[in-house]
């Protein structure tokens, strides 16, 4: 082990410490979704019946992004909403 | 064409999860459009292995059930393109997923992917049946060790009686043989199975030979598949034997125990 990699293993980059901030962060949301049911599906459905009210949406043009944080997710949902030209088709962003 | 390409063993902990990672990527990167398929229910880890945990929000039962459509399912890898990533459901189990679900996924996931990459579980129930199912090529992770060698022979016994291509009298899925953890100075010492052992017991052509190698356990804590670290063994060999799945002839490296060098075999256990 050379002398630089005896001080970077003393700092959290380590593999090993990357593996455990990881779990921690996955596990800890897998947890709450054992116990209550996947709220995911039904959210997005929910979301376009309400949208669909007001505009017709495609129910296959919405797209649902995730990033599980360590204190906060972000929740994205972008929905197109058709308009009547190309240029002026807009998305939607929902951010919770 | 596209191809349904499983990576199946009989056995758990011998190497698929890993091997779909690692291959998946390595088509993607020489421009094939791929996608690696988690057929785990129950117990998913591809994400974990790929990297992509923190994005998952759809998985395949889902897609099954009707929740959610393909696109909204798959997760587009980060580091490579062409490469995408379909996650097996954590919360439900094996008894969501149905021939008939995976079948119209596969079909739809060949309108635009040129590679689909089965994840299977272990064992031969359910779910690794249906991985298997539909399949056209057959990586077979074995090894060098009683255990596996049977059970993938057991799992080629499936492929040749179980498999759609069987079922329908069409040509039979391709097999191939992918040996892993293989340790050459333990076949030296005679500790281990011989590479040409193990492929005369299971008489089917050698993909190639992946070692045993620390960098398998550091990729897996970063979320790399390990044919993207540079200076893996694991990783080159992976590497080969993608490009031997394409065609190409790729000599066999990390057949016999690397010659240690004066300095290295002062510091042994260093490295
Ligand atoms: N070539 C290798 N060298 C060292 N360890 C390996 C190698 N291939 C796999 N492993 C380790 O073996 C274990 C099982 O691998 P995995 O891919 O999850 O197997 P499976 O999907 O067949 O259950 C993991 O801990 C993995 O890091
Ligand atoms: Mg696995």
């Amino acid at each position: 082990m050379s002398l630089l990699d005896f001080f970077r293993s003393k700092r959290s980059t380590t593999t090993a410490a990357v593996a455990r901030d990881r779990l921690q962060i996955v596990l800890a949301h897998e947890r709450i979704s054992r116990d209550g049911d996947d709220f995911l599906p039904r959210l997005q459905k929910e979301l376009l019946e309400v949208i669909s009210r007001y505009v017709a949406v495609d129910q296959n043009a919405a797209v649902v992004k995730l990033d599980r944080g360590d204190d906060v997710s972000t929740l994205e949902i972008e929905i197109e909403l058709p308009m009547p030209t190309a240029e002026q088709s807009r998305a939607t962003r929902v951010a919770l | 064409m596209s191809e349904v390409i499983v990576v199946t063993s009989g056995k758990g902990g011998v190497g698929k999860t890993t091997t779909s990672a690692a291959f998946a990527t390595g088509l993607a990167m020489r421009g094939h459009k791929t996608v690696v398929v988690d057929f785990d229910v129950g117990l998913r880890n591809l994400d974990l292995i790929m990297g992509c945990e923190r994005r998952v929000v759809f998985d395949i039962i889902n897609v099954i059930q009707g929740e959610a459509n393909l696109k909204q399912a798959l997760i587009k890898d980060k580091r490579v393109e062409n490469l995408s990533i379909l996650p097996a459901s954590q919360t439900r189990d094996k008894d969501a997923l149905t021939k008939e679900g995976v079948e119209k996924i596969l079909n739809e996931l060949r309108e635009t992917f040129d590679y689909i990459v089965c994840d299977s579980p272990a064992g031969i129930e359910r779910g690794a049946h249906l991985a298997l199912y539909f399949a056209d090529k057959a990586i077979v992770v074995t090894n060098p060790e009683v255990s596996s060698v049977r059970d993938s022979d057991r799992i080629l016994g499936v492929l040749a009686s179980r498999s759609k291509r069987a079922e329908d009298g069409r040509p039979p899925v391709k097999e191939q043989l992918l040996l892993t953890r293989y340790d050459a100075a333990r076949v030296e010492r005679g500790e281990m199975l011989k590479v040409e052992d193990v492929q005369e017991i299971l008489a089917i052509p050698l993909l190639g030979i992946i070692p045993e190698s620390q960098s398998v356990l550091s990729a897996s804590n970063q979320g790399v598949p390990v044919i993207l670290e540079d200076n893996s063994t694991a990783g080159k060999a992976y590497a080969d034997a993608v490009s031997r799945f394409l065609g190409e002839d790729v000599p066999h490296r990390f057949v016999s125990p690397e010659k240690k060098g004066l300095f290295s075999r002062l510091f042994r256990g260093a490295a």
